[in-house]
This record gives C-alpha cells, sequence and structure tokens, in this order.
C-alpha cells in the first residue's frame, strides 16, 4: 500500500496512458463498425462474409499484430499508434457483430412502419435502428472496452508506457507488490469504463426504462 | 381513388420487389408462386374497401402494393388518378396513412413524438406538429396526458389508437389498414370499431382495409372484396349483397352460417307498432312489482332507461340492480332489423325492448311481430327495391 502511495503519480500518469491507448480505439473501432454492421445487417450475403472476416481478426495475437503494424505502417516501433491501431482492429472485430444484432433486432412491425412512412435507407438507420440498437451495441462496447484494457497491458513488452508496465517490471524484479498494484489498476480503469458506457446509454434510452404504469 | 388494373404479384421473380420488413405471402418459395392474379378493383375516394380472403388469398401482397412496399409484377396502380409507379417512393408513401397489426410504434419515441413522424418527415415545423398530434391524439379518443409516454407504457388498444392517429396526422386522403384490430380482445376491438367508423364518418378518408374477419370485414366495409387463395378476386359487392346474394360456393363458405341472420344487420328496423310496457322504477317495492301481475317485469333508471327484467318471485324488498337479468338486448327503433330480432329472441319475458335515440324506453315487440316485417322487406326486395346497404350505422 505504501508503495502504491509513494508511486502515485507514476501509477496516475500510466493509467492516463492505458485509458488513453484502450479508449480511444473504442470510439475509432465504433466508428469503424457502425457502417460495416449497417452493411452486414442489410445484405444477407455480405453479413456472413463480414461478420467472418472481423470475427477472425480477433484470433491474431496482439504481440504479433503489435510487432507488425509498424512495417504496414510505416510507423517505428515504439509509436504509440501502432497499440492505437491493433486496438481498434480488435474493437472492430468485437463490435461489428454486435451493430449487426442490434440493428436487425428492430421489431419487424417497427421497421415496416418506417418504411412505409418513407424513411429511406440512410433515414431509417439514423432516426429508428441505431437509436433501438443502443442497448444492445453499448453491450458490446462493454465487453470490448474490458477486452481493450486487458489488451493494452501487453504492449509493454515492446516498451510502450501504460500499466501493464508494472505488470512486466513487478515479475522481472520478482516484487509481487507492483504487479497487483498493475491488476488493481486495470481492474479498477475498466471498471471506470463500463461506468461511463453505462452512464451514455442510459442517457441515450429512456425509453427503455419506461415500463408500463 | 385506388384503382388496380390488371395487377399480378407473382413471387420468385428475378425482383421480388419485397421492401425488407418481411414479406409474408408467397412464402413457400415456390418459384413463380402467384399471390395476386390480374386483380381489377376500384376502392371509390371516401369510402373504406375491405380485402379479406383467408390466408395465402394475397390481401396483404394486394395492400403493400399499393405504397410499393411490394413492387407488382405486371398491372398499373393508381391513386386519384396518378399512377404510383411514376411518383417518388417518399412522396407517395407519405401521403398515405399506414396502421397495421401492432401498431408498429417507435419504441423509443413518445407518444406524441410517434404521432409527429409524418409531418416532421414533410418539413412541418415542431411546435404546429405538436399541435397537430395532440388533437389527434384526443380525436382518437386518449387521455392527452399519455402523450408524454412511451409506446411500452400503454395497452395493446391504446398504442393501436396512436397507431391510427400517426397515420393521420399528415392528414393523407388514402389510408392503408392491414389487420389494425386484430391483435387486440374482442371487447377493445369492438370499440377500436366503433370510433373508426366514428372518425371515418367525421374524415371521410379512401380506405383500404385488409382483415381475415369476415364479421369485421361486413362491419366496417362500405364494400368488401372477397379474395381466394391465389389472389383470385370472388367477389367485390356491399356487405348487404355479400351476404343476401354469394356468388359461389367460396363466398358463401367464406361469409358463413346465420348470414341470413346477419344480413338483417343491413336492414332499418320499419316503424312497427309496438306495446306499452309497464314498467317499474329501480328501487320499486315488491307489492309494486306483483301489482304489475306479470312474472317479469321490465325496470327502468330514473331517466326512463331500461335497464333490465326483474322477476317479480324473486322480489322480497325492492328491485336492486343485483336482481337484473342480464341476458337482454336493447333495440334501438334506428337500429336494424337484427337489432329487434336480438331484443325479442334475448328478452327472458319474449318481449324484446325498444328504445329511442335518447335511450328512453319506447315499448316492446315480440319476435312473432318482428318477423311478418321481415317477409314484407323480402316481399319489396324480390319486387325490385335493391335492400339498401349500410343503412344501420
Amino acid at each position: 500500500m505504501s508503495w502504491a502511495l509513494d508511486h502515485l503519480s507514476e501509477i496516475l500518469t500510466r493509467a492516463g496512458q492505458h485509458a488513453w491507448l484502450a479508449g480511444l480505439p473504442l470510439v475509432l473501432g465504433l466508428v469503424v463498425a457502425l457502417p460495416l454492421g449497417w452493411l452486414a445487417s442489410r445484405t444477407s450475403w455480405l453479413r456472413a462474409s463480414l461478420l467472418t472476416t472481423t470475427g477472425l481478426l480477433y484470433t491474431i495475437p496482439s504481440l504479433a499484430l503489435f510487432i507488425l503494424l509498424p512495417s504496414i505502417l510505416g510507423t517505428k516501433i515504439l509509436d504509440p499508434v501502432n497499440v492505437i491501431v491493433a486496438m481498434t482492429i480488435y474493437t472492430v472485430a468485437l463490435l461489428t457483430r454486435t451493430v449487426a444484432d442490434g440493428l436487425s433486432s428492430v421489431d419487424p412491425s417497427t421497421r415496416q412502419a418506417a418504411i412505409a412512412m418513407g424513411y429511406g435507407g440512410f433515414a431509417r438507420f439514423r432516426a429508428v435502428d441505431l437509436p433501438l440498437a443502443v442497448p444492445v451495441i453499448a453491450a458490446g462496447l462493454r465487453v470490448a472496452a474490458v477486452s481493450n484494457v486487458s489488451i493494452v497491458s501487453v504492449a509493454s513488452l515492446i516498451g510502450i508506457s501504460q500499466l501493464g508496465y508494472f505488470l512486466t517490471d513487478g515479475y522481472a524484479r520478482s516484487f509481487p507488490t507492483e504487479v497487483w498494484v498493475g491488476i488493481i489498476a486495470c481492474l479498477l480503469l475498466a471498471l471506470v469504463f463500463d461506468l461511463v458506457i453505462q452512464v451514455i446509454s442510459r442517457a441515450l434510452t429512456p425509453w427503455t426504462r419506461a415500463v408500463a404504469a | 381513388m385506388i384503382r388496380f388494373e390488371g395487377v399480378t404479384k407473382r413471387y420468385g421473380d428475378a425482383d421480388s420487389g419485397s421492401a425488407d420488413g418481411g414479406s409474408r405471402a408467397g412464402g413457400g418459395g415456390d418459384q413463380g408462386a402467384v399471390a395476386v392474379d390480374n386483380l381489377t378493383l376500384e376502392a371509390p375516394t371516401g369510402q373504406i374497401t375491405v380485402l379479406v380472403g383467408p390466408s395465402g388469398c394475397g390481401k396483404t401482397t394486394t395492400l403493400r402494393m399499393v405504397n410499393r412496399m411490394i413492387t407488382p409484377t405486371s398491372g398499373t396502380i393508381s391513386v386519384n388518378g396518378r399512377d404510383t409507379a411514376s411518383m417518388d417512393v417518399a412522396e407517395l408513401r407519405r401521403g398515405m396513412g399506414y396502421v397495421i397489426q401492432h401498431a408498429g410504434l417507435f419504441p423509443h419515441r413518445t407518444v406524441v413524438d410517434n404521432v409527429m413522424t409524418v409531418p416532421r418527415l414533410l418539413g412541418v415545423d415542431k411546435r404546429q406538429a405538436r399541435a397537430r398530434a395532440m388533437e389527434l391524439i384526443e380525436r382518437v379518443g386518449l387521455d392527452p396526458a399519455m402523450a408524454r409516454r412511451y409506446p411500452a407504457q400503454l395497452s395493446g388498444g391504446q398504442q393501436q389508437r396512436v397507431g391510427v392517429a400517426r397515420a393521420l396526422a399528415a392528414d393523407p386522403p388514402v389510408m392503408l389498414m392491414d389487420e389494425p384490430f386484430s391483435a387486440v380482445d374482442p371487447v377493445v376491438r369492438e370499440q377500436l370499431q366503433n370510433e373508426f367508423l366514428r372518425l371515418q364518418s367525421e374524415l371521410g378518408k379512401t380506405i383500404l382495409f385488409v382483415t381475415h374477419d369476415i364479421d369485421e370485414a361486413v362491419k366496417l366495409g362500405d364494400q368488401v372484396a372477397v379474395l381466394r387463395v391465389g389472389g383470385v378476386l370472388a367477389q367485390l359487392a356491399p356487405p348487404a349483397t355479400l351476404l343476401a346474394d354469394p356468388v359461389d360456393d367460396f363466398v358463401a363458405g367464406f361469409v358463413g352460417r346465420d348470414r341470413g341472420y346477419r344480413a338483417l344487420s343491413f336492414a332499418a328496423a320499419p316503424e312497427l307498432s309496438l306495446t306499452d310496457e309497464p314498467t317499474v322504477r329501480l328501487g320499486a317495492t315488491a307489492e309494486q312489482v306483483r301489482a304489475v301481475g306479470s312474472p317479469w317485469v321490465l325496470a327502468v333508471g330514473d331517466a326512463g332507461e331500461p335497464v333490465g327484467w326483474v322477476r317479480a318471485a324473486a322480489v322480497d324488498h325492492e328491485v336492486t340492480r343485483d336482481l337484473l337479468h342480464r341476458g337482454g338486448t336493447v333495440a334501438s327503433t334506428s337500429g336494424s332489423l337484427r337489432a329487434l330480432l336480438d331484443a325479442a329472441l334475448s328478452s327472458p319475458s319474449g318481449r324484446g325492448v325498444v328504445a329511442g335515440d335518447d335511450g328512453r324506453l319506447v315499448g316492446t315487440i315480440t319476435a312473432a311481430e318482428v318477423v311478418p316485417a321481415i317477409e314484407a322487406r323480402r316481399t319489396a326486395t324480390t319486387a325490385g327495391e335493391v335492400p339498401e346497404g349500410a343503412s344501420t350505422r
């Protein structure tokens, strides 16, 4: 405990870096997954190929991705952009299916009514399908958030600063306290992410809490 | 006026043209299964045309071809003289109210926002659209306090009313209704049907209404189109004609039993001489009841409205509501022969209760007295006078 207090500012700095590396990809991944999921929900042949392809992306080991990306992107190995891109890929892998499922979950009679009122493809997506898919997408984002927080820590193996440093450093120095601090900090960060997503989701979906009066 | 000219819909075409949101007809996936076969039909302006038939008769497909949610394989559909195929699809759809079985309300929008949808899409400003929506919410019989609720907070019947209000919001001349009252219980259904007729008598929309329920078709339709499986029009006629003169075995079978009796719904009650009925007031004493000298005595309320028959022998102290017989129906002087006959048949005394339009008792009539009126009507009909349809609404 005293070790943690002594190193508080370092912990907070690394936590901030960790949050950035895990959080920005959540937003970027969602931005990419929305159109992909929309396409998948509209066309059945695209659905199978898109969901299989994006799903497979998740099986690429993170360490391999961190090492390979610089040669693909032309970035330096220590550039945090590599981590951001890698985490965005994982987020897309997790979210495309969720977005497609969420958009397809709209009640058929609601969709039919929307069509009959002259809502065209994109207008319907924006006004009806997307708002109704928010609870499903938020659930997917929560999984992706936890997954991102956990995977980002691996980046300490290639020397990118974040909370994972405490795990590798503690292991190298045979100092379990430091490892524990790293684990608990990751956990707390994941909880904060989860909370933020839930708050946003609730704000966007007042109708889900409206039950028979 | 909606006009179908030689309209055919065959599924399994290269372009089936079905809008997503689920097409029901032709689900078997047969190559080239015909859902609607060379349909020619006119839905007159300001009237309710009901499409009725068994599953697979293409009635929903027919309806959805009007707003091009399904594209016809051949033939043309015109609305007020304009070929729908040549119109912008969004403009076409926003010019037609559309009501479906489960209302299809937007769960994430409040009732008032649901009703405002089409006016907003058409560019009406928010304040004006809201005012119009609130007016319609009341018009369809909902408490204005419900405007801020979400659809999940309403009963099925209330949701259906919102669905009707939403369809009416942009004041479209044409309404397409696909089994709008099928998913609610019978009591609510009857209320909705009655209010729908009341609204229509005020609004005079051109309505195409799909149902599988022949009773609903006969009750609501100014004219009824009976379709048979495969999408062939079997008969198009006013309900009274449909009941009195089905064109073939299929229509006769579909129209069902008791059609002779049901056809009396469309025959206005003639002027009949009613018998004065001695009555007692609610709260009358046993002596007063027995003084009438009849085993069944009719009780009336304070305004002279008939409230029910009471068995004289059952009254110990005074006439209370829970002593009343519940079976008897009350016919109205401006009602139908069917209501008159039913009042007589359902009355425990055999004397059917007839009330005026103000609800006050006018007199009673027996079945034996109603039957001659029915016979007289038959004679008049065969003599060439066409029975007036839909006169009893």
